[in-house]
């Protein structure tokens, strides 16, 4: 299992355009991908999940990524959060 | 003639015919059907069937619009394959033994409701998008066409318009969009504002059955549907839309253009910002730089003190963008007034003279620093100058200097590389700083006129109280004085003057205002190429 927090720095936080983006990526995985933020998590294969956490500026995320390429899908979704959000 | 009021979502003027579009597919019958397996594989080729038209919306949109409005329809492509509603749609019709068409309209108010639940404007407004995604499945499901044949010069009123239904409409038709519903934010008023249609959302008492076919004017910028506009009306707005349409022609012509006035004098004209979300505007209207960034947004709205990384990320990114352009940026200038959960302030009887701005930054250290050493960090990314508002006495002047001088020293020992170039000014909002304004230019490389704050200390006229509107008169000749006195004390010590506030824009005031020897004016983007004019007009 791999897992890393972000602080988002966006000013409208995670809306449906990144939303839609993180949710591409998780789609492409084979591993379990999830999201944390004020003690609700979503399922971030699902984009009405992801939008339902509504993750603003100055939220602390955790992602949990956990199966055969948590390593390289873990990588790719902390990637997309520090250029984009 | 009947007049409706709304919030103008896209700005412009329009005079043409009324087509109201009925929100379809809004009376679904519920029935019981004997075949649950075969509804529920009607209703997953309904679905399928549904992805390619969102498709062929996506080409459609790009061509029309752009790829990032585009992507709005593969987002709810996603929403289709994200499985909130077409599960929820599947178990309802599985449980229930009723036709697809009931059970999507159902689930599509569980997914509203969940929207809703978040509380978040604009999550409560992407509901338009299930609705969207809803209709098109109705519409799927029941094999009816959407296509709308529009006359010419039509101005559409609808409950909501949907992103599919907007970018469906022939738009060479269109010359304006009225709602009953919607925001600012809904996708028809981005839509809207991107294909430059004039919009009118929020209009209650629209959609009535006798409109259709009527003639109408719109005027966004007064917010105002006019039902059967008489002839004044009506000559009104068309001579205001040709107004508009030469003046923009006109002031297009201004881009790239010097700001100098007839002797020579080269002005500097910046934009005021408040965020980076106005960049485009900045660059778009050809502004010269950037002479007053609030900084306020990083701060407002959240309930912890946004750290260092967070501020040199906002402003970095300010910095790059405005490639090597004058950026200035003025350090934090919140009150009681302002909802700032994460200052924790307590309420005051006058937080206009109360603990704000500078004073909070002096009085609370960690605060000022944080945010002085996100910006002297960001200042190798461009061409950085630091402002300070609500400057009263030298003292506070020399106190600011100090921390500055200390953050620096702080960063060089760190190791981390900053500007040295970095400008160092005060606004002059006060009637106190205008009058020692010789005492304090030596100490700064800048003075900023703040002239909104200035007017309303100067004649204590608080300028949100309409009641007392005509004793805040930003021309009363006390004003005038100071705005002069200052200019005069700044030149003098050899340093350069700008004026921001509201005051910068009034292009009556613009000749004024050289004549004083003001060197910057800085204003809504929007405003830029008109001072620009008035600039070159002036002597």
């Amino acid at each position: 299992m791999q897992e890393f927090t972000y602080t988002i720095k966006d000013k409208i936080g995670i809306h449906a355009r990144p939303a839609g983006n993180i949710v591409k990526i998780a789609k492409e995985a084979k591993s379990d991908v999830s999201m944390e933020c004020r003690g609700k998590t979503a399922d971030l294969k699902k984009i009405f999940s992801l939008m339902s956490l509504s993750v603003k500026c100055g939220d602390e995320v955790k992602v949990t990524v956990s199966g055969d390429d948590e390593v390289e899908i873990c990588e790719k979704i902390k990637r997309y959060l520090t250029e984009n959000l | 003639m009947k007049i409706l009021q709304g919030t103008g979502a896209s700005q412009g003027v329009a005079l043409g015919r009324i087509k109201i579009i009925k929100s379809k597919n809004t009376n679904v019958t519920k029935h019981t059907i004997e075949n649950v397996a075969s509804e529920i594989a009607r209703f997953n080729s309904a679905v399928e069937k549904t992805k390619e038209t969102l498709g062929v919306l996506y080409e459609k949109t790009v061509r029309e619009a752009s790829e990032a409005e585009a992507e709005i329809f593969s987002i709810h492509i996603m929403m289709l394959e994200d499985g909130s509603l077409t599960d929820c749609c599947e178990s309802i019709i599985y449980e229930q033994s009723v036709n697809a068409e009931y059970a999507v309209s159902e689930a599509a108010k569980v997914v509203c409701a969940m929207l809703v639940d978040t509380n978040d404007d604009y999550m409560m407004a992407r509901t338009a998008d299930v609705e969207d995604i809803k209709n098109g499945i109705l519409t799927s499901l029941t094999g009816e066409n959407e296509d709308v044949i529009l006359d010419e010069n039509t101005i559409i009123f609808a409950h909501d318009l949907t992103p599919s239904q907007t970018i469906n409409l022939d738009k060479s038709k269109i010359l304006a969009f009225v709602t009953e519903k919607g925001s600012k934010n809904s996708h028809t008023a981005i839509l809207a504002r991107s294909m430059k249609i004039p919009s009118i959302v929020g209009v209650t008492g629209c959609m009535r059955a006798e409109f259709d076919g009527l003639e109408c004017g719109v005027d966004a910028e007064e917010a105002a549907v006019f039902i059967q506009p008489d002839e004044k009306t009506k000559s009104k707005i068309l001579v205001r839309g040709e107004v508009q349409k030469s003046r923009e022609e006109k002031l297009r012509t201004l881009k790239g253009k010097k700001s100098i006035t007839k002797s020579g004098k080269e002005i500097k004209l910046y934009a005021n910002i408040g965020g980076e979300d106005d960049l485009d505007k900045v660059i778009e209207n050809d502004a010269e730089g950037i002479g007053l960034f609030r900084s306020e947004f990083l701060y407002l709205g959240r309930t912890e003190l946004p750290d260092e990384e967070t501020q040199f990320c906002a402003y970095k990114k300010v910095l790059e963008k405005m490639q090597g352009k004058e950026t200035v940026i003025r350090t934090m200038d919140i009150g009681a007034d302002k909802q700032a959960a994460c200052l924790e302030l307590e309420q005051e009887e006058n937080p206009a003279l109360g603990y704000r701005a500078i004073r909070i930054c002096l009085e609370d250290n960690d605060i000022f620093k944080t945010q002085l050493r996100a910006l002297y960090r960001a200042s190798v990314f461009g061409n950085l100058s630091i402002m300070f508002p609500m400057i009263t006495s030298k003292d506070e002047v020399e106190r600011v200097m100090e921390v500055a001088s200390c953050v620096r020293q702080e960063l060089k020992d760190e190791g981390i590389s900053i500007d040295e170039n970095v400008r160092l000014g005060i606004m002059i909002e006060t009637p106190a700083a205008a009058l020692i304004s010789d005492e304090l230019a030596p100490l700064v490389d800048f003075f900023s006129i703040g002239t909104n704050d200035l007017i309303q200390y100067t004649l204590a006229a608080d300028r949100q109280n309409d009641k007392i509107g005509n004793i805040y008169n930003p021309r009363h000749p006390a004003v005038m004085k100071l705005i002069k006195m200052t200019c005069d004390n700044a030149h003098r010590a050899g340093i350069w003057v700008g004026v921001c506030g509201e005051l910068a824009a009034d292009t009556d005031i613009t000749q004024t205002l050289v004549a004083f020897g003001v060197d910057e004016l800085s204003v809504s983007s929007g405003y830029v190429l008109a001072v620009r004019e008035s600039i070159i007009n002036s002597n």
